[in-house]
């Protein structure tokens, strides 16, 4: 069962919020950041362009101009691979764990699982903890759905 | 509570018998190690587990059924299914039902012996979790959980279910070591079932390991005993020793190569690790020494280099002797003492004149010392480049006698002038409380204070401008030496073996794990995969960094600066806590 729902984040891009039910004791929940805009890459790449050629009137070395564009095409790799998040997913399984994945505009994906045994109790802390800053709203949602799951396992392992 | 059966993807495709592996209570986890197909004779497969359970100290039973068919399993297929259940008796038992070409599979676990109000056998619901058999059997957890030697069972379930699964399939090698080419009584299905794996290189390293090692332990003891010996306790050569890096460097080789060789057996992991990264970090060492050796020689480089190597210190000498002029004139527009500086000048010339006399008394022999040193890199880059520091230690000796000279006068002059200030207040510091406590001088007393105070505060400038002269310059030759020392560390201390390994393997090194839900059909059991979480790189560096010399800074940056201020001797590099200034 697929459920989407539209929030914004502390800077006011748009993030959606994709629920997934799997079973009563699995949950995910999908947070979607918006995209590397176009408009921000050229305003970037254009400044630092124009300051390399700047540099390079002042000092007729043409070596700054393949430095500048050294410079911009690591900048760039590295923000996608380090710092632009694409995704991040919180994947609840009771009696086994919580997961949380973020995966980055390069592909790369860095996952956290925490063994329920060593879960007490699922909070909302004052700094915002996802990197992709979203706003209270969405995080009452998760933290509704979390607990119910954290409920469900609690009243499942006391019975038998 | 859920019921969660851990399933190797490796028999995913197998025939349909019997599951067999671990029951774990407490987390209500079935792990499943093999698959036992039919035809079998219960007898020989109670005897297998048996053994098994004996040399692995893992609960090892029957757990369930396997069917793996065309269609949905006949009433007769599913009768002689259940019946088995009474055969091997096992709470719950679990029957996993995979029809051929399909997704999706179906799940039973049912509970006989419960004392069941409903009057029925209950039923649990199962979440299917597929695991990597070969991945989770070589993978190390980090942080290691309970020691290898303990329990099985109780202990190793209650660090967490997660370790627990690890530390079941590793332990379950005997159950993996026949394959189908095997004339065994039990046919079984596992990872290694299409054939054990091996390597004819590692069975015969594995073989040659024993007599080298204990050849190259005998060689190793003979050396350390010939420099443990009492000739090099005498007091020269062991204030060399302990002065030059590359004896420390030296040591420390022998003691990594002592260790390598050892003719005990690594008993764990982390232990095995350590003595690869070693080993691979010697070899490195060696290869690009030798690279660097080959380098030297060729082309007559060492020659160049020496003829080069006189004319340099002369330069250093000609430009100390220019600075010192300018120091005596008037530096900087600053006006100086005049006898004082003629004085503090002039015994620096000479100091400098009697260097360069040395060394050009030693230039004829410069060549032959580098050709010979130059050899040395034979032993490894790290001692070559230990040696390249102690030879710019010894080159530029004379700016630490220089600065030496500077300090001690200038401190002398900092504890005279702070000692003088209290007298002016009337007061005097009690080394016996270590305080300051008050005092009434006599008139005389009070006298002679004042008029050496007078002296040594304006003598202050003079004393100050060459101790600051002459300490940027040893702090630059000490900056110099630091980063020699930094890059030697860094090859010592490197674990690159573990880095490759992470790189190549990254499955050995496992963090944790992580999990992704597959397919799901309303009303099917949810099926996860559980892959391997590596490590990260830093976490890899931190947890099998080498331990290296141990030559790092001891002071912040705020005691440094305070010892300079008061003139107090700065040793960065080296460990002698029993030198006194």
């Amino acid at each position: 069962m697929k459920e989407e729902q539209s929030f914004s984040d502390i800077c006011g891009g748009r993030l959606a919020l994709q629920r997934r039910y799997y079973s009563p004791s699995c949950r995910e929940f999908c947070l979607s950041c918006p995209r590397l805009s176009l408009r921000s890459l050229t305003a970037v790449t254009c400044t630092v362009w124009l300051a390399a050629y700047g540099l390079f009137i002042l000092c007729e070395n043409s070596m700054i101009l393949s430095a500048a564009i050294f410079i911009t095409l690591l900048g760039l790799l590295g923000y996608l691979h380090f710092v632009k998040i694409d995704q991040e997913t919180l994947l609840i399984i009771d009696s086994l764990g919580i997961q949380m994945t973020s995966s980055y505009a390069s592909g790369k994906e860095s996952t956290t699982f925490i063994e329920m045994s060593k879960v007490k109790d699922i909070v909302i802390n004052e700094a915002i903890y996802m990197s992709s800053k979203p706003r209270l709203d969405c995080l009452i949602e998760v933290y509704r759905s979390c607990q119910e799951i954290l409920a469900h396992q609690k009243a499942t392992s006391a019975s038998p | 509570m859920v019921l969660k059966a851990f399933f190797p993807t490796c028999c995913a495709s197998a025939d349909s018998g019997l599951l067999v592996g671990r029951w774990v209570p407490e987390q209500s986890s079935a792990v499943v190690l093999a698959v036992v197909h039919f035809p079998f004779i219960p007898i020989q497969v109670k005897e297998l587990l048996a053994q098994v359970q004996q040399a692995s100290r893992v609960g090892t039973a029957v757990l369930g059924t396997w069917c793996h068919c065309q269609q949905e399993p006949e009433e007769s297929l599913g009768h002689f299914l259940e019946g088995l259940g009474a055969v091997f008796p096992h709470e719950p038992w679990l029957q996993l039902c995979r029809e051929r070409g399909s997704k999706f599979w179906s799940c039973k676990a049912t509970h006989r012996q419960v004392p069941a109000t409903t009057g029925a056998a209950s039923e649990d619901q199962v979440m299917l979790i597929f695991y990597d058999q070969r991945k989770v059997l070589l993978s190390q957890l980090h942080p290691p959980t309970a020691p290898p030697d303990h329990q099985a069972g109780d202990a190793t379930a209650s660090t967490g279910d997660l370790a627990a699964v690890f530390d079941t399939v590793a332990r379950s090698e005997l159950l993996f070591r026949s394959d189908r080419f095997d004339e065994a009584p039990v046919r079984l299905s596992h990872w290694q079932s299409e054939g054990v794996e091996a390597s004819i290189l590692v069975e015969l390293a594995k073989r040659a390991s024993g007599p080298v090692c204990l050849l190259l332990a005998c060689l190793l003891s003979l050396v350390s005993a010939a420099s443990a010996c009492r000739l090099f306790k005498l007091w020269p050569l062991s204030f060399l020793g302990s002065k030059l890096s590359t004896c420390e460097q030296l040591r420390h080789r022998l003691e990594y190569l002592t260790l390598i060789f050892s003719t005990q057996k690594a008993k764990d992991p982390t232990e095995l690790m350590r003595k690869a990264n070693m080993l691979i970090s010697v070899l490195l060492d060696v290869a690009l020494g030798l690279a660097l050796l080959s380098w030297l020689h060729g082309k007559n480089r060492i020659g160049q280099l020496a003829d080069a190597l006189v004319p340099v210190a002369d330069h250093v000498a000609k430009e100390l002797q220019q600075l010192l002029q300018w120091l005596m004139g008037a530096p900087a527009g600053l006006k100086m003492n005049r006898a004082l500086d003629q004085v503090l000048g002039r015994f620096f010339l000479y100091h400098i004149h009697l260097w360069i006399s040395y060394i050009h008394l030693m230039s004829p022999f410069i060549e032959h010392i580098l050709w010979h040193l130059g050899l040395s890199a034979c032993l490894g880059l790290t001692v070559a480049l230990s040696i390249l520091s102690d030879i710019i230690a010894l080159l530029t000796f004379h700016i630490y006698c220089f600065y030496v000279y500077g300090a001690r006068l200038y401190c002398l002059k900092v504890y005279g002038l702070s000692s003088l200030w209290r007298l002016f207040r009337g007061k005097k510091w009690n080394v016996l409380r270590q305080r300051v406590d008050s005092c009434s001088y006599d008139l005389d007393q009070l006298f002679i204070g004042t008029l050496l105070f007078t002296i040594l505060v304006f003598l202050l400038p003079t004393t100050a401008l060459y101790y600051l002269v002459f300490t940027l310059l040893r702090l630059l030759v000490v900056a110099v030496q630091g980063l020699i020392h930094l890059l030697v560390d860094l090859v010592n201390s490197l674990p690159l073996y573990s880095l490759g390994l992470r790189l190549c393997r990254p499955y050995r090194l496992a963090a944790g794990v992580k999990f992704r839900v597959l397919e799901h059909q309303a009303g099917r059991p949810l099926r996860l995969l559980m892959e391997i979480n590596p490590l990260p790189y830093s976490r890899v560096v931190n947890t099998y960094r080498l331990p290296s010399c141990g030559c790092h800074p001891k002071h912040s940056w705020g005691s440094l600066c305070r010892k300079l201020f008061f003139g107090e001797l700065i040793y960065p590099w080296r460990q002698k806590e029993d030198k006194q200034d």
